[in-house]
């Protein structure tokens, strides 16, 4: 059956869409949306000094308290960001300039090769702008930094590291990071050491306090919440220069007008997680190994990327290469089927860009090509599992032949010239060069087909 | 039918996207990536190109109701048509890289990708028709592109959708208002897609470099000097860098180019008619391939008149076409496209030229 006859015949047209792309943005909590459009209601800034404005002052730091509560921080050292990205920026930019300015000899920036682009592109932007010098972290095949790693990359020249930035989960592969070891290498030497905990802040424990690290990343949108409000925790004594400057809201450190509705809905998200978390991670697992089960019958040479479940994978993460398919042809028949995943990042036009985290890992750029995330959330069923488990059999032989067909030059069966064709091409080249030349006897233009017969 | 639309952002592959959904079929939208142009810091990032136009595209798609995909032909495209067109002027020919991207790409690697993912055929916004497995020429002569499709094969024609076939620019352009497209007053791209400036001989020397050698005249005495052979096509009077005037004061015309010698002839105009072309890898997609002289028309250049005249196979798998009346600047690498009435019968291409 063709992919999208299934979606164009009414009967036939799957009317709840199969979410697996938790990952990318999970769906907003009821309670949560509950929340934030009730605050959308209220009228305030909470920098303003009038009735209105201490309202809303009062909802942001109820929910700095409940934000931090979470995530085992201080109020005061939770800093609120537009999400995950102005945080990152903040902590790796904010922090390079701060150290720099203590002591110009700090270039070192060290960081995984298989961060976030918020971390990799800031990293490689001080590189270009201001000097930094990139240390690139490798990981092993299943995306974990060793300690060791981390440990020699520091003692090569640790007066010269200016931070260490190590995300606390993959968000591509899942792959967790042993953060608590790594935050106390870093102690040892008293480099500020950052982690972008985004996509484990709504599955893991993340304990800012217990894990050691000097600044970590949080985004609503990750864990139930809305996009646009994220946090940098950042303990005390750490001072990142700001990246924005203004009305110097949030310490001076991040200044922007608060959005309390936002904050709001983060700090409901996030207690929804401190409650839910445990089961939540227990219930994604189970339905994560269970689609791993249920692809694994289906295409039985399919390769899971990343660590193996249980305490190194995050619970609801699911990233397989499909040997022989590309990545977009996958997203989209399963798109045409009501399925949403993921095969990464895409560039600006919406191109699939092969994964960097695939290739840090050790993989062919094949192998990274045809790869796809499945990532689970609060909505998640056992028959979004059915679902993929049903189509992905037929999705996966499609996609290969499709590959057969690019990879087959453009000569696949569709387009495929005759015997006959094929045939002339090879005389022509094979130098009837003496018949041209005698038919077009004396302008030869640009006739390499003629000077070569010579 | 299961349609995959090709989207460039113009206004005419998205009215054809949106009359082959109004006419039943199950339509898909994709924009071809075509252009390498990695970004910093994203290894093996590409396709990052035409970001309006891709931008335009998904637009379109977003009015019209159907899903919408990127597909990066960026590696097949520079191979298969960016390459090659270099390479054609390296060698002193004048190739037409919309032609060679409809072979290779649109009806080769992109229909066969379709075939294999499901769906029954490619629609794009080519002013073209196609009747009884037969292509011919759009109403509207001024906007007709049968003749950068006259390359296809039968077999690629059956796959191929053209749905604005009977209709002139003017009703797309109206009927893309309507619809409520964006595109519908975007001008039309008259350059080569992958030289957004226009500026091809600059391009070609950023690929090529400089091969400098000499402009002589049609007794082979130096006249000038060139920085390379691919500046110029047969027939190009503008840009010859010569400073003395001819003799008799006429404009003079590439004649000829040799590549090995990087030699460029010039002349009179009188001196670049043409009876006799040679062509090599003929198509006939629209008869028989004739095994005895035929009479058709021969169109020379995309642009360019239909001009009647006999065609022979030599049986060598090449093509002698003798002109009824003499033509003037004929290049190599050109197609000759071969039709009878507005019926394209086939297409070979231009490799040699006599008097
Ligand atoms: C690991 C990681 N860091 C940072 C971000 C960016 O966060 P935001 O979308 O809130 O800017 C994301 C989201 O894609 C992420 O997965």
């Amino acid at each position: 059956m063709g992919y999208t006859e299934a979606a164009a015949r009414p009967g036939n047209f799957r009317e709840r869409l199969v979410y697996l792309d938790h990952a990318a943005t999970t769906s907003l909590r009821p309670e949560v949306l509950a929340v934030m459009t009730e605050e959308l209601g209220h009228l305030g800034n909470p920098s303003s000094l009038h009735n209105a404005g201490r309202r809303a002052r009062r909802v942001v730091e109820e929910s700095r308290e409940v934000i931090a509560e979470v995530y085992g921080a201080r109020p005061s050292e939770v800093v609120f960001t537009s999400g995950g990205t102005e945080a990152d920026n903040l902590a790796v930019k904010g922090l390079y300039w701060a150290r720099q300015a203590q002591d110009p000899r700090r270039r070192r920036v060290l960081a995984t090769a298989v961060e976030h682009h918020a971390v990799l592109d800031s990293v490689h932007w001080l590189a270009d702008h201001e000097g930094a010098e990139p240390v690139w972290l490798p990981v092993d095949e299943q995306g974990r930094l060793w300690p060791d790693t981390l440990r020699a990359a520091i003692a090569s020249d640790p007066a010269a590291v200016a931070l260490i930035s190590v995300m606390w989960a993959n968000n591509e592969v899942g792959t967790i990071q042993p953060i608590a070891e790594l935050a106390a290498l870093a102690r040892e030497h008293a480099i500020p050491f950052h982690t972008d905990a985004v996509q484990a802040a709504g599955q893991l424990p993340v304990d800012f306090a217990a894990c050691g690290a000097d600044a970590l990343t949080v985004t609503a949108h990750k864990i139930g919440g809305p996009v646009g409000a994220g946090a940098l925790l950042l303990g005390r004594g750490t001072q990142p220069v700001p990246v924005l400057h203004g009305g110097g809201q949030e310490a001076d450190i991040r200044s922007g007008t608060l959005d309390a509705p936002a904050i709001r809905a983060f700090a409901t998200a996030a207690q929804l997680v401190g409650k839910e978390r445990d089961d939540q991670a227990a219930r994604l697992a189970a339905l994560r190994d269970e689609l791993i089960a249920r692809v694994r019958a289906a295409v039985p040479d399919v390769i899971l990327n990343g660590a193996p479940p249980g305490p190194g994978r995050l619970p609801g993460n699911a990233h397989f290469s499909f040997p022989g398919c590309e990545g977009d042809a996958l997203l989209m028949l399963l798109d045409a089927k009501g399925i949403a995943c993921s095969t990464g990042s895409a560039c600006t036009a919406g191109v699939a860009q092969p994964s960097h985290v695939l290739i840090a890992m050790g993989a062919d750029e094949g192998r990274a090509r045809g790869s796809l995330r499945f990532s689970f959330g609060s909505t998640s069923t056992l028959a979004d599992v059915e679902a993929v488990g049903a189509e992905i059999g037929d999705v996966v032989e499609r996609a290969r032949r499709a590959g057969r067909a690019m990879a087959g030059g453009g000569r696949g069966a569709a387009s495929r010239g005759t015997p006959e064709a094929g045939r002339v091409r090879q005389r022509a080249r094979a130098g009837s060069a003496g018949h041209v030349r005698q038919r077009a006897r004396s302008r030869e233009a640009g006739g390499l087909d003629i000077r070569r017969g010579r | 039918m299961r349609v995959l639309a090709a989207m460039s952002g113009g206004v005419d592959s998205a009215v054809a996207a949106a009359r082959a959904v109004d006419a039943g079929h199950e339509v898909t939208g994709v924009h071809l990536a075509l252009s390498a142009n990695p970004r910093s810091h994203r290894s093996g990032a590409r396709g990052c190109c035409t970001l309006e136009d891709a931008r335009d595209a998904r637009r379109a798609a977003d009015v019209i109701g159907i899903p919408f995909y990127v597909w990066d032909m960026a590696q097949r495209f520079e191979a298969d048509v960016v390459a090659d067109f270099v390479a054609e002027y390296s060698h002193g020919r004048t190739p037409n890289p919309c032609l060679r991207c409809n072979e290779k790409i649109k009806f080769a690697a992109v229909l066969d990708r379709a075939v294999a993912l499901g769906f029954d055929v490619v629609c794009t916004g080519h002013h073209a028709r196609v009747a009884d497995g037969v292509l011919r020429r759009s109403p509207d002569l001024a906007k007709d592109q049968s003749y950068v499709l006259g390359v296809l094969t039968r077999r690629q024609l059956e796959r191929a959708m053209f749905p604005l076939g009977d209709s002139t620019k003017e009703q797309v352009r109206a009927e893309a208002a309507a619809r409520g497209l964006a595109v519908a007053g975007k001008p039309d791209s008259h350059d080569v897609c992958f030289i957004p400036d226009g500026d091809t001989r600059a391009f070609l020397a950023g690929r090529l470099g400089r091969a400098p050698g000499d402009i002589v005249d049609s007794a082979g005495a130096r006249i000038g000097h060139h920085d390379g052979v691919h500046g110029f096509t047969v027939g190009q009077r503008k840009g010859l860098g010569l400073e003395a005037p001819a003799p008799d004061g006429r404009p003079r015309y590439v004649l000829a180019i040799d590549p090995v010698s990087a030699t460029v002839t010039v002349g009179s105009g009188a001196a670049l008619e043409v009876l006799e072309i040679t062509a090599r890898r003929p198509v006939w997609s629209g008869c028989e391939p004739p095994d005895s002289p035929r009479a058709c028309l021969v169109q020379l250049r995309a642009h360019g008149e239909a001009h009647p005249a006999t065609v022979s196979p030599d049986g060598d798998g090449l093509l002698l076409i003798s002109l009824d009346r003499p033509v003037r600047g004929v290049a190599s690498g050109q197609a000759a496209v071969m039709y009878e009435g507005d019926a394209v019968l086939g297409s070979a291409t231009i490799t040699g030229t006599a008097p």
